[in-house]
């Protein structure tokens, strides 16, 4: 159904010049939709940004927010994407006590299981990454939880899809017309 | 595996280099995309462009406005009126947000402008510096596009772009935002015109097999009805939209901000659609079974409730913006495209027809709006001067050549209803953002742009004192505008509601209004009142030979309603006649 809410990646192609976030955000803030996520990176051309934003909308809202996305002069393309259609990944950083690392051996298994990386360890804390689904970083973060976290963030999702989006064709139209 | 295209814009060179300052450049820039006037207003952060105009004053008549909202609206006007880009000057800081409320109605109605602002010196940008604003974050969401030049090197291509992009496809509002020292800067200048931008189509590919289509629905129609906007004018589409019609025998009817773009004596032209519309096309919006929607964007104004809007229709959509295309009425058809040339395709795949049957409903229902209506509008036989009368006498002076400049209101919705328009782009009016204040200024660009054509201004009594300073603007430039005051004392429209939605509670919306005419005189403007109905002909008479600015205040009747109406969120076959 079109008017039911669901979880929609957006990806977006642009220039890459000042204040477009702005542009972007605005059309999302205007119908007062709230962005899960919002990531802007460099993309697989050079001088071409990629933004990947999470919301839950309608389908219908997304199709209309998207139009008025790709309407802006600086977006080169806008799609969005349900989670089937994308391959997608977010990380997140813990700091926690180096203490706990020795003494909690419980500790140690549930780093070791979880996959998560060691980025850094001193005489006071350690920081621990882990990349993966938004499910398992919420996992992580239940586990680790109840021996103290001194400090925890998230990235935005990060996502690939899996159809082709010929932007580079769509710059070489436009380059050889 | 993706390979890297390199961004460049499709560019057409103009000039060889030279080295001058950005200022300097700035003012090149206009010259080279033709602008010959431009509407301002001077400040700190702008003065060295400033100087440079005072040294290309021969080339470029620069109009000093007595507010910096007077400079949009005035440039919009320039722009509706020519299908030309209309250009505004403003220092940093109150002179740059002043400007926001132009911006916004000229984005929402797709109006080419460009807007420069003067910001303070880049060394300086962030640090609450006077007159400091972030007016490109301001006005990015009412802005099609906007820049900040911090170096005079960019100022070229950045304004070709600016233009490039006001003009193309979907028409809209472009800020440059300028710098001190990007403007005091010296760089080798060179113009190259901005032919295209890699990352924007202002122009859809048109896709044969949806006009096609769109045919085959067209002339298997018994009940087909048009519903056109300002894509019709924007698109300078007036002879295709014309030859369609006129084969396919289809009673066409305009939105306000397409009104004009055909004559409003066309025999198919079955008037105005949306909440002061007229009757027949409002309420067989909801009969017909084939709706064709051409260059318009069904606004709520024009559909009232959607639930109930056309659903038995098959609807076909012709649109530049493919953002429009089913944001809020779903097409069985949509056309993209420019409607020049969607609609000279499609004018060879028409039947010619006549649907003389479904015609005469037309009229039937127009007979019954002119008897409740329109008469009374028009020629009233009580005391208390009508708005109605005022236009019709407007018409006759004028013969319908006149363009009509309308601000916000009830008087607005009279003169959509009642102008009668001979040509194209002769109804300028603030359709999308309902601009009190807009007409006076608009006006004053309209009639710059058109010296030939007669430009009146009509407007209420409440909107010609939000914008009343730009008569300075008028005596300073001389400009012969001629501008129609009507007066009931009262924000009509608005009491128009208290009446009918909050049981007559007139909370501030009457009016206790200065001598008009005297203010006028102060400017050294002719000026009249009307009271009475045996002076309305000779006044509008006296003021359209008038050789000058006139203005000419008609007190009329204070409680009168416009009607037709179709109450929000009712149906639009819920129009109601009183």
């Amino acid at each position: 159904m079109d008017t039911e809410q669901k979880l929609f990646t957006v990806s977006i192609y642009t220039e890459n010049n000042v204040g477009l976030l702005n542009r972007i955000s605005a059309i999302f803030q205007r119908r007062k939709i709230n962005i899960e996520s919002i990531n802007s990176s460099v993309s697989e051309i050079d001088h071409v940004s990629r933004w990947t934003i999470v919301v839950t909308i309608s389908e219908e809202q997304m199709r209309k927010i998207i139009g008025q996305i790709e309407k802006q002069v600086e977006v080169i393309k806008a799609y969005y994407h349900t989670d089937e259609e994308t391959i997608y990944q977010e990380s997140c950083l813990f700091k926690i006590k180096s203490d706990l690392l020795f003494e909690e051996r419980t500790i140690q298994n549930i780093i070791k299981e979880s996959n998560a990386r060691i980025v850094t360890v001193n005489r006071e804390f350690f920081v621990l990454e882990k990349s993966g689904r938004k499910s398992e970083v919420e996992l992580l973060y239940r586990e680790l939880k109840p021996f103290g976290i001194m400090q925890f963030v998230r990235s935005g999702r990060i996502a690939v899809t899996k159809d082709e989006m010929k932007i580079t064709q769509l710059l070489e139209a436009f380059a050889s017309a | 595996m993706e390979s890297q295209v390199i961004q460049k814009n499709h560019q057409e060179i103009v000039s060889k280099p030279e080295r001058i300052s950005g200022s300097e450049a700035v003012v090149r820039c206009l010259l080279a995309e033709g602008v010959d006037v431009l509407y301002g207003y001077p400040g700190g952060a702008i003065m060295p462009v400033y100087d440079e105009l005072y040294k290309y004053q021969k080339q470029i008549h620069h109009v000093l406005v007595r507010h910096e909202q007077g400079a949009t609206h005035a440039a919009q006007g320039y722009a509706r009126i020519s299908g030309k880009v209309g250009v505004a000057i403003v220092t940093s800081g109150p002179g740059a947000t002043n400007l926001i409320t132009g911006i916004a109605d000229a984005q929402i109605d797709s109006t080419p402008l460009v807007c420069i602002t003067g910001q303070v010196g880049s060394h300086l940008l962030g640090s609450d510096a006077f007159q400091e604003t972030d007016i490109v974050g301001i006005s990015t969401p009412v802005t099609k596009w906007n820049h900040q030049i911090t170096k005079a090197s960019e100022i070229p291509e950045v304004m070709a772009k600016a233009f490039y992009i006001a003009k193309s496809g979907r028409p809209g509002p472009v800020l440059i935002d300028i710098t001190k020292d990007a403007q005091f800067e010296e760089f080798d200048f060179e113009y190259k015109k901005c032919l295209g931008i890699r990352s924007y189509t202002p122009t859809p590919k048109s896709d044969n097999s949806s006009i096609e289509k769109a045919a085959k629905i067209i002339n298997k129609a018994q009940k087909p009805l048009i519903v056109w906007g300002q894509g019709v004018i924007l698109g300078q589409a007036e002879e295709e939209f014309t030859a369609v019609i006129e084969k396919a025998g289809i009673p066409s009817a305009w939105t306000i901000l397409g009104a004009s773009a055909i004559p409003s004596s066309h025999p198919l032209n079955v008037g105005m659609v949306g909440m002061h519309g007229n009757y027949a096309p409002n309420k067989l919006t909801n009969e017909c079974d084939v709706l064709i929607a051409i260059g318009m964007r069904f606004d709520d104004r024009v559909t009232g409730n959607l639930a109930t809007y056309a659903k038995q229709a098959k609807i076909i959509h012709f649109e530049i913006d493919p953002a429009e295309v089913n944001k809020n009425v779903k097409a069985d058809v949509a056309v993209l495209g420019d409607a020049k040339e969607t609609l000279s395709k499609l004018l060879v795949l028409l039947n010619s027809n006549s649907h003389p049957k479904w015609h005469q409903q037309f009229k039937d229902l127009y007979q019954i709006e002119y008897d409740a209506i329109i008469k009374n509008d028009l020629y009233p036989t009580k005391d208390g001067l009508t708005m109605g009368e005022v236009l019709k006498e407007i018409n006759v002076q004028s013969k319908g050549n006149a363009a009509i400049v309308s601000d916000v209101g009830q008087h607005q919705m009279i003169a959509c209803r009642y102008a009668n328009f001979n040509k194209s782009k002769s109804n300028i009016t603030s359709g999308g953002l309902g601009t009190m204040g807009f007409a006076l200024p608009a006006a004053i660009g309209a009639k710059m742009a058109a010296p030939n054509r007669e430009v009146v201004a009509v407007i209420g009594d409440g909107g010609y004192q939000m914008t009343i300073q730009e008569l300075g603007t008028i005596f300073q430039t001389q400009v012969p505008v001629k501008i129609v005051v009507l007066n009931n004392n009262f924000l009509g429209m608005v009491r128009q509601w208290q009446q009918l939605f909050f049981d007559k509670r007139y909370a501030s919306t009457e009016m206790t209004n200065p001598n008009f005419v005297q203010i006028a005189e102060g400017y050294s403007i002719k000026a009249k009142q009307v009271n009475k109905r045996e002076d309305l002909a000779s006044s509008v008479r006296e003021m359209m030979a008038h050789d000058g600015p006139y203005f000419l205040e008609v007190c009329v009747e204070k409680e009168a309603n416009v009607f037709p109406m179709i109450p929000t969120g009712a149906s639009v076959s819920e129009i109601r006649l009183s």
